[in-house]
């Protein structure tokens, strides 16, 4: 079992960036590797079961089903049905903090998964780096205009 | 309903550096500003789940906590109180440590969770909240932003108001340390000073505790910052007059019940206009005991909702400082006084204090007894000083057009209410605050000498304080807030 985890503190209420992370389908909005996202059968994307279709810019399909939506923990979790990144088991959580001292939000995005021995520690620093961090980059700047 | 409080904080050092910090259970004693001193019980390891800490607060109060969990891969650890001077039942503490992978920082998280008695849940929670988490997050950020422990978030010392090389006289006085519970009444050393223009100082001989001090002290009022001494009511000798400070002379018998607070104190310097003197028939004890309850019931009645001969009045409380002297002082006015106590024993002393009827709310609904007894026509008035508690049955007491006093919180906070139910019987609620009656000398005048010429009259009794040592001020505030008490104390400095 692999593990991989980033984390950021983002300048703004709790509220805020749970408003635009909790949509299950707005990964082209605020993610800089999405190019398009559908949700399957036109399910909401806040109904628990609800399967992600989405291209990334470099031509892949995935395929995420989201496990566990929380808004009262501000939480989220996944798992990955179809890729082309060759992982097993795969489930993803991410979560928000609120901060009390500075009112801005502290953000973690972790995830579990089985593959291949040679490969795990390529996956883990790539899906740590180029899909979380980047993501939770990418929203910090969102945030900091 | 539990308590559940969350704070968290982000400090600018790396997750393993704030996590062995943190991971030590008997450390605390180095980071929190509020630990004085602190040892593991059995000299056990303090990283041994099912330690127990022992610790005394700067304050002086002494609580011990065991630890329940402790994860060095989660880098979190919980514990739990099992002994401490407030009413924490249940209270169960969570700390966690997250490290910030884009800056290198970490973040913290502290959770506690208790069950609050009702009355007493807006102060604990913010005591837990400030005193306890958010002091000690901000001691820990300070402690690895400038490698010391967080000066700022040290509770304000206890000093002494001295001025060093200023005239006047030392005294001793109690403060409250920090808002909490009747321990954080401390003895200090303080100052009262030479009298300037229209001032007088004065030897106290008497200091009246009342409900209004243990709101300051639990810090319901701002009345009194930390390291600020109480007291709203004293009686004593003019011992140094003033420029200008007309109608006394020294050696004469005075008294004061009003704002500023600072009576907790053997002499003090006050405003001339603030002081009445005392006839000759009301000794000081006596008089430290009356003078501001007395006032209160005297303006209650009088001009807060001015009670009419056949009006039925409610009396919460009939067997306290101020319910006894409502309840008497009502009767004379030719009211019929329905009077509210927690237990038998009190109802005995309402009926002696001239209650027609007692109702004891541990055994009937306040509401229904006040129906019955009117015919279900209901109370005029009703004088309620239990506040969060009894609202509503006071509200559902009242008769078409009556009148709800509510001038005490001992329960609590009356908190968030609509006023929507009192339109179906035209009901009208009066919030009235003691200082309003008694901000300038003619007023303390007026209500004086009221409450003189009912004493005269055998509307008001005299009766005799208990009394507590000033130094014993603690020991007073417990007994009042337990509510066994009835009449009134006064502290002897």
């Amino acid at each position: 079992m692999a593990k991989t985890y980033a984390s950021a503190v983002i300048p703004a209420p709790a509220s805020a960036v749970w408003a635009v992370v909790r949509d299950f389908n707005a990964l082209p909005a605020w993610t800089p590797f999405v190019a398009e996202s559908r949700i399957e059968q036109n399910r909401p994307p806040d109904q628990v079961g609800c399967i992600r279709n989405f291209r990334l810019k470099d031509g892949g399909r995935i395929r995420e089903q989201l496990v566990a939506l929380s808004d009262y923990e501000m939480s989220f979790e996944y798992a990955i049905l179809e890729s082309p990144m060759g992982v097993e088991n795969y489930v993803s959580t991410f979560k928000l903090h609120p901060i009390t001292d500075s009112g801005h939000v502290f953000a973690e995005w972790n995830a579990e998964f089985d593959a291949a021995p040679e490969r795990e520690g390529e996956l883990v620093r790539h899906i740590g780096t180029n899909v979380f961090a980047a993501g939770l980059a990418m929203l910090k700047a969102r945030f900091s205009r | 309903m539990r308590a559940d409080i969350r704070r968290s904080a982000v400090i600018h050092a790396s997750a393993e550096r704030v996590w062995a910090t943190l991971r030590d259970f008997n450390g605390h004693e180095s980071w929190h500003p509020a630990v004085a001193v602190s040892m593991v019980e059995d000299g056990a390891p303090p990283d041994r789940v099912g330690a127990v800490r022992n610790f005394r607060l700067r304050g002086g109060a002494r609580i011990r906590e065991q630890l329940l969990a402790l994860s060095d891969r989660r880098m979190t650890f919980a514990y739990c109180i099992l002994e401490a001077p407030e009413p924490l039942r249940n209270y169960v503490a969570t700390l966690r440590v997250r490290p910030i992978t884009d800056t290198g920082g970490s973040f913290v998280e502290w959770r506690s969770c208790f069950d609050p008695p009702q009355a007493e849940r807006e102060r604990l929670t913010r005591f837990v909240r400030d005193d306890i988490i958010d002091a000690g997050l901000a001691s820990l950020r300070a402690l690895f932003e400038k490698g010391t422990r967080g000066v700022a978030a040290l509770p304000p010392q206890a000093a002494s108001t001295a001025r060093p090389g200023a005239s006047g006289i030392e005294t001793h006085e109690i403060i409250i340390a920090r808002y909490g519970g009747p321990e954080v009444l401390q003895p200090s050393r303080g100052h009262a000073p030479e009298p300037g223009p229209g001032e007088v100082r004065m030897r106290q001989t008497a200091v009246g505790v009342n409900f209004i001090d243990v709101y300051c002290r639990r810090g319901s009022f701002n009345l009194v910052p930390p390291g600020g001494v109480p007291g709203m009511e004293a009686a004593g000798v003019v011992e140094s007059v003033g420029p200008g400070a007309a109608g006394v002379e020294r050696g004469d018998r005075v008294a004061y019940a009003c704002a500023p607070p600072g009576a907790y104190t053997t002499h003090r310097t006050m405003r001339a206009d603030s002081l009445v003197r005392l006839p000759d028939s009301l000794g000081d004890v006596e008089a430290a005991g009356l003078l501001l309850k007395g006032m209160t019931a005297g303006f209650l009645l009088h001009d807060v909702a001015r009670v009419a001969p056949g009006a039925v009045v409610v009396v919460y409380a009939a067997a306290g400082g101020v319910g006894q002297i409502l309840a008497r002082w009502a009767k004379a006015l030719g009211a019929t006084v329905i009077g509210v106590t927690s237990s038998e024993g009190k109802a005995e002393v309402a009926r002696r204090a001239g209650c027609d009827v007692v109702v004891v709310s541990s055994r009937e609904a306040v509401a229904d007894a006040v129906m019955r007894a009117t015919a279900g026509r209901g109370a005029d008035v009703v004088f309620d000083a239990v506040g969060r508690e009894t609202f509503e049955a006071s509200v559902n007491a009242l008769a078409t057009r009556g009148h709800l006093v509510s001038f005490g919180q001992a329960s609590g906070d009356v908190g968030l209410r609509s006023i929507d139910q009192l339109t179906s019987r035209s009901v009208t609620l009066s919030r009235p605050n003691y200082v309003h009656y008694t901000d300038d000398a003619e007023k303390v005048r007026a209500q004086s000498e009221r409450l003189f010429a009912a004493i005269r009259s055998g509307a008001v009794l005299v009766p005799r304080p208990r009394t507590f040592a000033l130094s014993e001020a603690s020991l007073a505030h417990a007994e009042l807030e337990s509510r066994r008490t009835t009449g009134s104390l006064a502290l002897i400095p």
